[in-house]
């Protein structure tokens, strides 16, 4: 598509003082963020409903922004959405799907578990201790 | 970046031989706004923009826009927000409205339009320009003989892999002398230091980039980090996205020394993007920057007061 459009805006460029521009090869995020984001900002004839154009830039926010920035706006509906979230798609019903960030904590919890019992096995008890508080201070 | 792409034509690109000639079934789609120049006037008779329709300039006071037109049936209220939903679509039209304005700013200095800005006839798009005449003038002179550039800086963190079982661990591992239990803990900690690392270096390679830049530029705009999403390509976390603007003779010594910044330090990498059309400074803040008067401030909705 890129070439297509590139082939469609060509034609010749003549010698510029400003370069070459980014042109199409130029990253998606980068273009959202300023054609949707920047630019002069005047409302057209065409009134599209502001709450949607705020909405489609939060959506494309998830898309080329923080998540944690969105969420600490507050944010988070994308969690229940499948196709944007790996939470949604550990539900009960969608099995075999990347594990979830709890599915990750259960895990993790699972393993120090079972690394206590390794410890205890190998008579390590002290050790485990030494193990913990090493481990605090490098946190 | 994932493949958006379809092996079918967007309407968009294609030159849309159904475009009726008279002014009802058609709209008009602005990119950007200019001095009413020659330079102005070429781009716009030498590209063509979305469905391969020609660019006119449309000129008034002193100033063009450059505008082309588009069928309404793709571009009143539902169907432009129908569109603004789909990725695909959302591509083509940013890439085709990017094209247009990165064209015009390699001639001369313009302000890019908001994406999908559109009015029912010319008659409406040179009355926005009289309306605004003031801001633009302005701002076109702050801006003259300055291009964007972007500036991205990432942590390339060792991805972090699962924790290997200490069981499979103590089967596999030759080295009988380290406990399972002890291993696979170091095993964490070596993987949360390297992230650490990475991180820190990241942040000192941002701060120096920042000294840098700030060095060759005019201005300076933070844009949100690109994180977290499908369009978040970049091996590594970007911790950092800048963008300044540059004076077009610093301009490959601003890409050069920051560019270098990342390559001077091991899991950092500095991503240099440009030149753009000046889109993070055609702002009515910036325009309260160039002199134009205080009065005015840095109303984030100043922008959205002209036309009503």
């Amino acid at each position: 598509m890129s070439e297509s459009i590139s082939g469609r805006l060509g034609g010749s460029t003549g010698v510029s003082p400003y370069g070459q521009p980014q042109g199409s090869s130029a990253n998606l995020a980068d273009i959202l963020e300023r054609v949707l984001d920047k630019g002069i900002v005047i409302a057209g004839d065409i009134k599209i409903n502001l709450l949607d154009i705020e909405l489609l830039t939060i959506k494309l926010r998830l898309l080329v922004a923080s998540v944690d920035k969105a969420k600490e706006m507050g944010i988070d509906w994308w969690e229940h959405d499948p196709s944007l979230s790996s939470r949604a798609h550990a539900q009960p019903n969608a099995a075999g799907a990347a594990p979830s960030r709890d599915g990750l904590e259960a895990e993790n919890a699972r393993l120090r578990a079972e690394l206590d019992e390794l410890r205890a096995a190998a008579g390590l008890p002290a050790g485990a201790q030494g193990e913990k508080a090493e481990e605090d201070r490098n946190a | 970046m994932p493949d958006h792409r379809t092996a079918t034509p967007d309407p968009m690109t294609v030159p849309s031989a159904s475009l009726p000639a008279t002014g009802d079934d058609r709209l008009w789609y602005v990119y950007a706004v200019g001095r009413a120049e020659e330079a102005l006037r070429a781009v716009a008779r030498e590209t063509s923009g979305l469905y391969g329709e020609p660019l006119h300039a449309i000129e008034c006071e002193g100033l063009a826009v450059l505008a082309s037109p588009v069928p309404a049936a793709d571009f009143h209220e539902q169907a432009l927000k129908a569109q603004l939903e789909q990725l695909d679509r959302l591509e083509t039209l940013a890439r085709i409205h990017d094209g247009v304005v990165a064209r015009a700013g390699t001639r001369t200095t313009v302000l890019p339009m908001r994406l999908a800005t559109v009015y029912v006839d010319t008659e409406r798009v040179a009355e926005m320009l009289r309306q605004g005449s003031g801001q633009f003038t302005s701002l076109l002179a702050h801006l003259t003989g300055h291009q964007e550039w972007g500036v991205k800086v990432y942590a390339l963190a060792a991805p972090a892999t699962p924790p290997s079982s200490p069981v499979s661990r103590a089967s596999a591992g030759p080295e009988r002398s380290v406990s399972p239990g002890r291993a696979f803990l170091q095993e964490r900690r070596a993987q949360r230091r390297s992230r650490q690392d990475a991180f820190r270096a990241a942040g000192a390679v941002a701060a120096r980039v920042t000294d840098t830049a700030t060095a060759f530029a005019r201005d300076r705009v933070a844009h949100r980090p690109q994180q977290g999403g499908p369009l978040a390509t970049k091996a590594g976390e970007n911790i950092s996205n800048e963008a300044y603007l540059v004076p077009v003779e610093h301009a490959a010594a601003f890409r050069d020394e920051l560019t270098a910044l990342g390559d001077a330090e091991a899991g950092v990498h500095v991503e240099v993007t440009g030149p753009w059309a000046p889109y993070s400074f055609a702002t009515p803040g910036n325009a309260a920057a160039a002199g134009r008067g205080a009065e005015h401030g840095r109303d984030p909705d100043e922008g959205q007061d002209h036309v009503e």
